[in-house]
């Protein structure tokens, strides 16, 4: 493995490039032409132009990715996440071209992917689900399985993913009505009608494991991140070590997550999900099967690159430390800075950015592709700018974070910077305490 | 005579997804209100309504079009 092409654009490309750089691996970049003069374009060692602005004709357009590499020589593919990172077809066709493709095996990507045959490889490993039907269900299978794990619960589409798809029935009438509607709906969204049904954890909090695989039988994890400070169901805030686990919940959900990880046949890096409930049970949800959005929380509290280490497993490397090796060091925060309008409903905000100032100091992390005079294009991810704080422990990332987001000044378009000054101030968060309905609760009761 | 404008910049769709029916036809009558197109905006989608009654007269721009912010989409009459 010598020269990556990186599949994707804004500040995961640049951190792929980085990457690269410090591994003494070449880069080649790929842009749309709304990316033209973008910072990984810049920065990587080539760029190939790969189609117009929508996605569809760009990053998501699998063949021209595929010529890109050929005509440059590159020998392998960083997807990043979003775009076709999760894409087995795409997984498969690099490999068919005779490229590494920096991430899972298709296979396991596919066996992810598919919602009831992940559920069933959790349940086989001994790794808790929520509770409801196993896969797709008819209307009666769906109402006695109600009847059993009582209401309120989720009428989820098979097909469906990221928080398309879902919708809650509070009792046995409102359940059979919606079950109907449902399957209609995700037949015409989908293509596929299925549904299943499991029961709706109120007040719940996402927790998420990192794992990483080597290609010889080595896994480990790098414990949790908590990511329960969500909008529609997109993250805002996350941080390690959540506040919610204690050390036995911690290890318990850990050794999960590895065992399903390793029932998958899992290489590379990869995040499990599981919603912890009231109770402290915790559930498997999803696995995503690239690197995270928010993954540097991760690296600040162990120290580990962890899209280094995706390379060097994905040129054969054995891991270089065992699970005895890794520890949790401090806490960590990661804010989610995007063009979007805090004032205006998260209405988004594109546009040239026609002033920056990037916060700094002790324990201060800002991954971004972001620059004065960049033109923020309208067709991808709001997402411009992760600021990412870490301290010997959650009070002094806290302190970091408030004070960063003091000094990040963003001019020419609307930022979440101020929502999340406000967020940093408030009582609950300085308590960690919250849960993943709280934010939407608190835009309701505004 | 009047126009729908784009109130972002993004990419205009005449349908509610790939297999549905347009929103609009040209010939059909709209009220205020009615939804006659989405706008894409950084992986968002966004209804466009009429903000006065008429008929539509044609479209000024094509289906997955890209967009500037104030662009005419429908004329109206």
């Amino acid at each position: 493995m010598q020269k990556v092409l990186v599949a994707n654009r804004g500040e995961i490309a640049l951190r792929v490039v980085r990457a690269c750089r410090e591994l003494g691996l070449a880069t080649v970049a790929v842009y749309s032409t709304a990316d033209e003069g973008a910072l990984h374009v810049r920065r990587a060692d080539e760029a190939v132009c790969i189609g117009p602005p929508r996605a569809g004709d760009s990053y998501l357009n699998a063949e021209a990715i595929l010529r890109a590499a050929r005509e440059t020589g590159a020998d392998a593919v960083h997807p990043g996440y979003g775009f076709l990172a999760e894409n087995a077809a795409f997984a498969a066709a690099c490999r068919d071209a005779g490229l590494v493709f920096v991430g899972p095996t298709p296979e396991a990507i596919e066996a992810m992917g598919d919602k009831a045959a992940a559920r069933r490889l959790a349940q086989g490993a001994g790794v808790p689900t929520i509770p409801g039907t196993d896969g797709r269900a008819t209307v009666e299978e769906a109402l006695e399985a109600a009847a059993e794990v009582g209401y309120p619960v989720l009428v989820k589409a098979a097909a469906g993913g990221g928080g398309r798809g879902i919708r809650a029935a509070a009792d046995e009438s409102e359940l059979a009505e919606l079950f109907g509607h449902a399957a209609q709906e995700a037949a015409a969204a989908f293509g596929d009608g299925s549904i299943y049904v499991e029961k709706l954890l109120v007040e719940a909090r996402h927790v998420e494991v990192q794992v990483l695989g080597d290609e010889h039988g080595t896994l480990v994890h790098l414990f949790e991140r908590e990511c329960s400070l969500q909008r529609r169901r997109q993250k805002l805030l996350e941080e390690s070590p959540s506040p919610a686990l204690d050390d036995e919940t911690r290890s318990a959900m850990t050794n999960a997550a590895c065992r399903l990880a390793r029932a998958a046949g899992y290489t590379n890096a990869g995040t499990i999900e599981f919603l912890l409930d009231r109770d402290g049970g915790f559930h498997f949800i999803e696995m995503n099967t690239r690197i995270q959005v928010e993954h540097p929380v991760t690296e600040l509290v162990t120290g580990i690159d962890l899209v280094k280490e995706q390379l060097r497993v994905a040129r054969g490397e054995r891991l270089r430390f065992t699970q005895e090796d890794l520890e949790l060091r401090g806490a960590a925060i990661e804010v989610r800075i995007n063009a979007e309008d805090p004032a205006r409903a998260f209405m988004p905000s594109p546009g040239e950015i026609t002033a920056l100032e990037l916060p700094g100091g002790p324990g201060v992390r800002v991954d971004t592709a972001a620059f004065a005079g960049w033109r923020v294009p309208p067709f991808y991810d709001s997402l411009i700018a992760k600021l990412i704080c870490v301290g010997a422990d959650r009070d002094e990332a806290l302190a970091r974070t408030r004070r960063a987001l003091d000094e990040f000044v963003v001019e020419g378009i609307a930022t979440t910077v101020p929502f999340h000054r406000e967020l940093l101030a408030d009582p609950a968060i300085q308590a960690g305490d919250y849960h993943v309905e709280l934010l939407e609760q608190r835009m309701v009761a505004a | 005579m009047t126009t729908v404008k784009s109130p972002f910049p993004g990419t205009f769709y005449r349908r509610p997804g790939p297999d549905a029916d347009p929103f609009v036809s040209e010939g059909d009558e709209v009220k205020a209100g009615d939804v006659v197109g989405l706008v894409e905006i950084m992986k968002s989608f966004h209804e466009i309504s009429a903000d006065a009654a008429g008929r539509v007269v044609r479209f000024l721009v094509e289906n997955e079009e890209l967009v500037d912010v104030g662009q005419d989409l429908i004329e109206l009459e």
